[in-house]
């Protein structure tokens, strides 16, 4: 285990009713960084995301945050030791207003964004506080959906393919915002399909197939590791 | 089930005699003529006494149906729960005023505060020993063992108090009535009425207006979610059946003074609130409570104008509401 560990996975098995989805998935995420995992559809990257989170309702191996073990605890006392989650279909509450939805998620800690600041990050929400959640273009809910998350403390952000289906110009938006939540001290473990965006923000990468990590390189390393890559992620 | 109907007529006859009393009791002479010398054509003779006081008797249904269906609209929101135990627990509700009185000496006002605590707890009860395990079940499971619940509930009841009612007084401050002139008002009426109406958009305030409410609409919608936010999704459940439930206590309380306290109390009331439950929408809040008052409306309006019918009106309605809206008035199509 490395000493600056924020999140450590180890032998992490999942399961959905008797479909056994992930088989061993070992990996973890350093303070401070942006780390992103890879790998193609169906792979795991969303149930490795929901495991973590305590939403996978069967799952075995350890997953320790900041030292403690959370395999066996409830999402919503995982979520109060300072992770979130910005979920890959978003989860903007139809029934809640802009407003309702960024302020829903309660404070687990100090140190969150301030809600101005929140808003100097995601200008475009400014204006449609009071419309209804899902009156939103995508792109405005995948800003809200990631803006809800950052007044609560938390310190750990899961983000869940922010960039799916997306126009250029909001992806490259997505893009700053997340150097800047880095800058701002944050912890990203990313999950990308979209890989020329991922490697704009990523530090390190993980590669997933088939429920298992099977590699893993620094962004340093990428221009080295590109045909291998490719080769995994059928592009 | 549906024979249990039964007990409206005797509402129906409690309205009769209601109006007659009304009749006979109006100032105006004109009105009591004119309704003697056209007896076979009420509907052209407009009996305004007759007319409002059969409306306000809808009226103080409509409070009955809109409380309950309100609980019941939060259950179904947040447990995915048909609570068939509903009717069982307002009845629990007037009863548990009746203790309250003669076993505590705690009269009407005290009840009206404790009954839905106490009934509310035992709603907290069933759903921790019970209903929560049935979380991820189809419907049915939570629908049949609720019905088995009331049913198990009425039985008890029954077994020690037979079917007849016990009398519950209205409490002296609230009886007597007023003129308004064109018919007399009971004050008790007038106060169940009100204080429905308060307390159902006092729910309504919280529940859209609210930022606990907010927490409540969303995890209506993915309460997975709302829990991975860190939110103790499970005993918010619990409490909001508590709450559902504590409702139906109260109207429980408010009744007792109206209808006697009776084991069946319940069982006759829950089936037509079903029906409001059904046209407002499952699980809409507002539409729980505007139905629930128009239907009482609607009712009271049949009794006068076609006494025959009345006993079905809602059932119709429901029947006509479901052919052009199938998710009810104010049900979002899913
Ligand atoms: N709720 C579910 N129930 C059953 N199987 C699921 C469920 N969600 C995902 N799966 C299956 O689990 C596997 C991994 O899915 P997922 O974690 O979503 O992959 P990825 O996010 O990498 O595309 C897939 O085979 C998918 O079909
Ligand atoms: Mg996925």
């Amino acid at each position: 285990m490395s000493e600056a560990a924020l999140l450590n996975v180890k032998n992490l098995e999942a399961w959905y009713g008797e479909s056994h989805i992930l088989h061993g998935v070992d990996f973890s995420v350093r303070k401070g960084e942006v780390a992103t995992l890879l790998g193609r559809n169906g792979a795991g990257k969303t149930t490795t995301l929901k495991s973590i989170m305590g939403m996978v309702a069967k799952r075995r191996g350890s997953v320790i945050y900041e030292g403690v073990e959370t395999i066996g605890l409830s999402s919503d006392r995982i979520a109060r030791l300072g992770i979130a989650i910005c979920p890959e279909e978003r989860g903007i509450f139809a029934s809640l207003d802009v407003r309702e939805n960024l302020l829903l998620p309660p404070k687990i800690k100090s140190g969150g964004l301030a809600i101005e600041s929140i808003l100097d990050l995601f200008p475009n929400l400014r204006e449609r506080m009071s419309s209804q959640g899902t009156k939103l273009s995508g792109g405005e809910q995948q800003m809200l959906a990631i803006a809800r998350i950052l007044r609560t403390g938390a310190t750990l952000l899961m983000l869940d393919e922010p960039t799916e289906g997306l126009a250029p110009v909001i992806i490259e938006q997505i893009g700053l915002t997340i150097k800047k939540l880095k800058e701002s001290g944050f912890t990203i473990l990313l999950v990308e399909q979209n890989f020329r965006f991922a490697s704009t923000v990523a530090d390190r990468y993980f590669v997933m197939e088939h429920g298992k990590i099977i590699d893993t390189f620094a962004n340093s390393e990428l221009s080295a590791n590109m045909e291998k890559l490719h080769a995994y992620l059928g592009v | 089930m549906w024979g249990k109907r039964l007990n409206f007529r005797v509402w129906i006859r409690g309205a009769a005699l209601t109006r007659r009393f009304l009749a006979e009791t109006t100032p105006s002479l004109a009105l009591r003529e004119r309704a003697a010398h056209q007896p076979s054509l009420p509907m052209f003779a407009i009996n305004t006494s007759a007319l409002f006081g059969q409306l306000l008797v809808g009226l103080i249904n409509g409070s009955f149906y809109a409380l309950l269906s309100l609980g019941l609209a939060v259950i179904f929101g947040l447990l995915n729960i048909i609570n068939f135990a509903h009717g069982a627990l307002f009845m629990m509700g007037a009863f548990c005023a009746y203790f309250l009185l003669n076993l505590a000496g705690v009269g009407y006002w005290g009840a009206l505060v404790l009954t839905p605590v106490i009934v509310g707890a035992f709603g907290i009860f069933l759903e921790r020993t019970m209903l929560h395990r049935l979380a991820n079940l189809d419907h049915l499971y939570g629908l049949l063992l609720t019905f088995g619940l009331a049913l198990i509930i009425q039985g008890l009841f029954q077994n020690y108090f037979g079917s007849s009612g016990l009398p519950y007084a209205i409490p002296p401050e609230l009886t007597g009535a007023q003129n308004l002139g064109f018919m007399f008002l009971p004050n008790y009426r007038a106060w169940v009425v009100v204080l429905s109406a308060i307390v159902c958009f006092a729910t309504w305030f919280a529940i859209e207006k609210t930022s606990l409410g907010a927490l409540l609409r969303a995890a209506t919608e993915n309460p997975a979610l709302v829990r991975a936010f860190g939110v103790n999704v499970p005993r918010m459940i619990t409490l909001a059946y508590g709450f559902g439930v504590g409702l139906a206590g109260l109207a429980g309380v408010l009744a007792a003074p109206i209808n006697q306290v009776r084991p069946l109390m319940g069982a006759d009331l829950i089936i037509v609130v079903f029906a409001v439950v059904v046209i407002g929408g499952m699980g809409s809040i507002l539409g729980s409570i505007v139905t629930g008052f128009a239907l009482g409306v609607i009712e009271g309006l049949t009794k006068y104008i076609y006494p025959e019918a009345s006993n079905t009106v809602v059932f119709v309605v429901m029947a006509l509401v479901l052919m052009v809206k199938p998710a009810g008035l104010f049900g979002r199509a899913s």
